[in-house]
């Protein structure tokens, strides 16, 4: 097969983790909320996962059953850590970013406590894994790295997307994350807006983590390195200046920028020294980094994050 | 008529902002917030190790406490912990959120050991030393000077920024170890240069110089007029430039000395314990010193005991996890637990509940 395009078909799959992150910390940030527990959560999502599949494991329920349950599952774990956060930052008024650091802390440290413990042994999940990647799987192409759930995340983004900004629903959000008291002043529930959005915002993210764990990588170890993959989702954002159907695009380029250390050498068929791997693997936080600089020296409204992005809302003080 | 309508589809009662309470009684929420949520541990401790309760705090204090060698190291954690915090907290005054000290402290711990690596067996200790702190203290200012400049001259969102400079400062230590280990292991040993004199006890000189710096930045916060300009800046940048404070330079002055600060943490990690760099070598310190700050109100001198009180948690349940057997992740959980309930009872601070009967009573009366 052409080089790049193995390349390109491995980016894809990885750069879909990014994409469930990144829609849903961009449908809390279009809320005001800042959620930097958003690789606390895809860990919890991808723990509550593997939770639940091995409950079910040895039970005889469809494989396809199995499936759903440990989608809902993750999904689920998510909005719950959504519901502390928000409840916390909310209802409490916390300060977000002190909230959702510790949010990670914990998100991390309960997916250690949970995978390491209660749903130990590797093999039990492989067992479900099968049913997440189409039936051409046993094929012996890159194609085989797409599951259903590649597909789930474009489409997700896509409806994220629409509603943002097609949307009244989506109209109103916005407003809740440019100005709050002015949507409260006409009328718009501004906490039960910033509660569903920060909820469901968690639970989608929580899908990046289950992805992760159960498709691209396929092995219990792989919740290790889903806090750095968190961080990543929270940089897409700014790249892809809050816009969901962007960060599609945005999503594959950070996959291949991710693996670019790995990759890039053998596809220019050169000979690179090791320790060039490692700068190789800055890539991603660099542009990121770039992209920053570049939105906020040209000063675009439309490209400037959420107005009260990270502001508390208190009705009483305007 | 109809304005009562609305009020009673709403919740029973609203928040309003409360007076400013007397300090024992804004302590006493905390330390009541604190007990529920060890008590909250310890329940689930029950359930997922099968510890009873009682024993689950017996170990805490003992896992901290218990011998004169885990008292040693408990003073040494919190001190690495206090100096990092100190270091975030002037940037944290002006409301300059800077979750970069993991990179800034990093990047210290690598400067200060690329200078050994280099220069170790050819000039003195006594040079040596001065040297490492010196080059750990202007790179550390350099990593959090960056970001400052770009928020300075086009209001660059910082917190994002700094977040990743911590990345790119992992991917240069990576580098650095692939360059500095000819096997390619990326494990560096232990240089034999450039430790820290050793005074009375392996970490005594450490926790003198961390609580050194504590009293100094408590007084430059406090006392000088920097420490002013910085308080003001983060009251309202308005004020601040209506009174005459150059605000930009005020926010890049503050984030050198921040990145400073970080870099001395870095420094003391190599010189006094590590004596070597990995990518991992702060550990996530970074980012639980802001926790500390914040818990502390951005004052120094508290920070002693909110980071004695962090390392207390984390070295408590880590002796959980030794004694009863079960994964090393169960200190970040109760660290969690504890933040979250922390971060609740501010609220309880800040503002009041009303319940609604009373505004109904002043209706009538009307």
């Amino acid at each position: 097969m052409n080089p790049f395009l193995d390349y390109l078909l491995t980016a894809i799959p990885l750069g879909m983790t990014f994409l469930f992150g990144c829609t849903g910390e961009i449908l809390t940030e279009k809320a005001g909320h800042l959620n930097l527990g958003i690789p606390g959560i895809m860990c919890m999502g991808g723990a509550c996962g593997c939770l639940a599949v091995k409950l079910m494991h040895g039970t005889n329920i469809s494989p396809v059953l199995i499936v759903i349950i440990a989608l809902l599952a993750a999904f689920a774990g998510g909005v719950l850590m959504g519901m502390i956060y928000s409840f916390l930052t909310v209802t409490l008024k916390a300060n977000q970013n002190v909230t959702g650091l510790a949010m990670t802390t914990f998100g991390v440290g309960t997916t250690k406590f949970i995978m390491s413990g209660m749903a130990k042994n590797a093999m039990q999940y492989l067992y479900a894994l099968r049913y997440f990647r189409f039936p051409f799987a046993e094929q012996t192409s890159s194609v085989k790295y797409c599951g259903f759930m590649v597909g789930l995340a474009i489409i997700i983004a896509l409806v994220a997307s629409y509603i943002l900004t097609k949307t009244r629903v989506g109209l109103h959000l916005r407003a809740v994350g440019e100005n709050p008291a002015t949507a409260d002043a006409v009328g718009i529930n501004v906490s039960l807006y910033k509660y569903t959005a920060t909820c469901i915002g968690s639970g989608i993210a929580a899908l990046g983590g289950l992805f992760y764990i159960m498709d691209y990588a396929g092995s219990y170890e792989a919740y290790k390195s889903i806090e750095a993959l968190g961080w990543l989702a929270v940089a897409l954002v700014i790249f892809t200046l809050w816009r969901p159907h962007l960060s599609i695009i945005g999503s594959i380029l950070f996959g291949m920028l991710y693996l670019a250390g790995s990759r890039i050498p053998t596809l220019l068929g050169i000979q690179l020294d090791i320790s060039a791997t490692p700068l190789l693997q800055m890539l991603p936080y660099v542009v990121t980094i770039i992209v920053l600089i570049v939105t906020s020296v040209r000063k675009k409204r439309e490209h400037q994050p959420p107005a009260s992005l990270g502001l508390p809302y208190f009705r009483e003080e305007r | 008529m109809k304005m009562s309508k609305t009020h009673t589809s709403e919740l029973p009662f609203h928040v309003v902002k409360r007076e400013p309470m007397p300090f024992w009684k804004s302590m006493g929420i905390r330390v009541a917030a604190v007990v529920i949520a060890l008590l909250l541990c310890s329940i689930l401790a029950v359930f997922m190790i099968k510890a009873n309760p009682l024993e689950f705090l017996t170990t805490m204090v003992d896992g901290a406490f218990g011998s004169a060698r885990r008292l040693w190291k408990f003073a040494k954690d919190s001190s690495v912990l206090l100096c990092i915090s100190l270091a975030v907290t002037p940037a944290f005054r002006m409301r300059f959120w800077n979750i970069g000290a993991e990179g800034q402290t990093l990047i210290g711990a690598l400067a200060a050991v690329g200078v050994a690596f280099y220069l170790g067996n050819t000039i003195p200790n006594a040079l040596l030393l001065p040297l490492m702190l010196i080059a750990a203290i202007v790179v550390g200012a350099i990593w959090g000077g960056i970001p400052a400049i770009f928020k300075a001259k086009w209001g660059t969102n910082e917190t994002l920024f700094t977040l990743m400079m911590n990345y790119v400062a992992t991917g240069l230590v990576a580098y650095f170890l692939l360059l500095w280990t000819p096997s390619g292991s990326s494990v560096l040993g232990a240089l034999s240069v450039g430790h820290l004199p050793i005074l009375v006890h392996e970490y005594f000189l450490l926790i003198v110089i961390v609580l050194a710096l504590t009293a100094l930045a408590y007084i430059y916060l406090q006392y000088t007029k920097q420490g002013y300009e910085i308080s003001v800046v983060g009251e309202s940048e308005n004020t601040a430039r209506y009174i005459g404070i150059n605000v930009e330079k005020v926010l890049i002055r503050t984030m050198l000395i921040s990145g400073a600060i970080c870099g001395v943490a870095g420094f003391l990690i190599v010189g006094a314990l590590d004596h070597s760099v990995t990518t991992t070598t702060v550990g996530g310190l970074g980012f639980t010193a802001i926790m500390v700050s914040w818990l502390a109100k951005f004052n120094p001198l508290f920070m002693i005991g909110t980071s004695a009180f962090i390392t207390f948690l984390q070295q408590g349940s880590a002796q959980i996890t030794t004694n009863f057997n079960i994964d090393s992740a169960f200190p970040d959980m109760v660290i969690g637990i504890v933040l979250f309930f922390i971060i609740g009872c501010e609220f309880f601070i800040g503002y009041q509940l009303k319940f609604r009967e009373s505004t109904k009573k002043g209706e009538k009366v009307e």
